[in-house]
């Protein structure tokens, strides 16, 4: 049995585009119903890593993946392990909102469609659950059947959150996901993940280290490919272990 | 969407509240254990020094998380600033409490009854000042704080001249000495808990110091910058 305070335990996970080896050998352990900041320079691995995590680096031709990554019991890239039902299970949310040019309530109801889930009243109410989880359902519940399309980028991100926790995922994984929206919008994102680390586990990859600070519970830092030091984002900002980080942290390089 | 960190600069408060009110027990107790010669209670405020040691040091290490994780601006960063220095000055009067407790620990062993002067007074008025500066904290009152300001000269004068008086005692009665330096002591404590009282609503006037001027209409509603 693993550990269940650990959802996700990567070990020696390498990732290659091609020739390039952009994640290098990472073990590291991810805290179940909290949330993990990847940080570090642009460059350094971070977005290549978290797509590991739900074996999105398969939809990109090239790349390489080495090592194990362990959801609770089951590797992840074992050969009998169904893709799609991993990705329920570990949703994604990204950088760039993408709704689907339908409806607020198509958008959310989309993966239950896909699983053959067609009674109106299961649909209506997974809805309902999941824009109220987003923190998004008080402004449009009046509007559900307009376009996701008309909606502002916050509510548009909050969306997509509610369309990825309409399926039930255990894990949800962001990539920079309040980097295109004003500080407004992104407080809103940062509470939102502040609240759904109860039920939830996070790991959100982030440019902005203030982010990572007020967010999360742990913070890694990516440099090169290489994990350079995992801690509790209180101690990680307060005194890192490691000089690179600190010389990081505090803007001396990168 | 209320901010989680409002709850955590909510927190913070509470127990820098709670500090103040450790604070505040340890220097009744500790006059009062002097004025009712009572070495139990006198032993008592110096052994709850721990306590007011500790959570210094938690509030302290609150205050640093705040600052490293939040990046708090105007108004919380005021607060979050003050809370450090107020934090230091509670502390600081635990320290005098003991300070006071054990001089009255002192003179009951050498078990001269002393006049004690101006002490008794002295005593009223730093806790008066403590009890105010720490409701101006609790009420975000900086009128309050600012009233107590003007108390820190009475104190001032009261200790010199408790000061005077048990040096002409010590002259004319040499067998006075000993139990008057430990006096001369108490009044020096009861006179900087005064001052760190004044610091503590220096630093509530310092937390409302806005350019951010507020309609007193509503509570916290509109407000116009300039
Ligand atoms: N699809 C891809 N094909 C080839 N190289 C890629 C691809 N995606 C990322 N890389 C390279 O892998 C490295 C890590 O990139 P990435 O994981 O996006 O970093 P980060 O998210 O930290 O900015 C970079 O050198 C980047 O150029
Ligand atoms: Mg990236």
């Amino acid at each position: 049995m693993a550990d269940p305070n650990i959802k996700i335990q990567t070990d020696n996970l390498s990732v290659h585009y091609g020739t390039r080896h952009a994640v290098k050998n990472v073990t590291l352990g991810v805290r179940t119903n909290h949330v993990t900041a990847l940080i570090g320079p642009s460059g350094c691995g971070k977005s290549t890593f978290l797509r590991a995590l739900n074996r999105m680096n398969d939809l990109i031709e090239n790349t390489r993946t080495e090592g194990t990554v362990m959801l609770d019991d089951t590797n992840i890239y074992a050969e009998d392990v169904d893709v799609v039902e991993l990705r329920k299970r570990v949703g994604m949310i990204f950088q760039k909102s993408n709704p689907f040019p339908k409806s607020i309530f198509e958008n959310v109801a989309y993966g239950l469609r896909i699983n053959g889930i067609s009674q109106k009243r299961l649909l209506d109410e997974t809805v309902e659950h999941s824009l109220r989880q987003a923190a998004l359902w008080e402004e449009v519940k009046d509007e559900l059947h307009k376009s996701a399309l008309a909606l502002s980028g916050g509510q548009q991100q909050r969306l997509c959150i509610a369309r990825a926790l309409a399926v039930n995922p255990k894990v949800l994984l962001m990539d920079e996901p309040a980097s295109a929206l004003d500080p407004i919008a992104t407080a809103k994102i940062e509470e939102l993940i502040y609240e759904l680390k109860q039920e939830y586990t996070i790991i959100i990859v982030t440019h902005n280290m203030q982010q990572a600070a007020r967010v999360s519970d742990y913070t890694a830092l990516f440099y090169l490919g290489e994990l350079i030091e995992l801690d509790e984002t209180k101690r990680l900002f307060t005194s890192p272990s490691q000089k690179q980080t600190e010389d990081y942290i505090t803007g001396r390089f990168g | 969407m209320a901010r989680h960190f409002e709850q955590e600069l909510e927190s913070l408060k509470t127990t820098l509240i709670k500090m103040g009110s450790l604070s505040e027990d340890a220097i009744r107790l500790s006059i009062k254990s002097l004025l009712e010669r009572d070495i139990t209670l006198a032993e008592k405020v110096i052994q709850g020094d721990e306590r007011i040691n500790t959570l210094e040091i938690e509030i302290d290490n609150a205050i640093i998380d705040l600052l490293a994780l939040q990046q708090p601006v105007a108004i919380d960063l005021r607060l979050i600033l003050a809370a450090q220095k107020i934090n230091n000055d509670l502390e600081r009067i635990g320290d005098h409490a003991v300070n006071i407790a054990e001089s009255a620990v002192a003179l009951m062993k050498q078990g001269i009854k002393e006049p004690f002067f101006e002490i008794p007074e002295m005593g009223e008025l730093a806790q008066h000042m403590l009890r105010d500066a720490l409701d101006s904290f609790i009420h975000n009152d900086a009128k309050l704080g600012t009233s107590i300001l003007k108390h820190d000269d009475e104190i001032d004068e009261l200790n010199r001249k408790v000061v005077r008086e048990f040096v002409e005692r010590m002259k004319a009665d040499l067998k006075s000495i000993e139990s008057g330096m430990d006096l001369i002591r108490v009044s020096r404590n009861l006179e900087r808990v005064a001052d760190l009282s004044t610091n503590i609503a220096e630093e509530v006037i310092f937390i409302a110091q806005a350019r951010v001027v507020k309609h007193h209409a509503g509570d916290e509603s509109d407000s116009t910058i300039h």
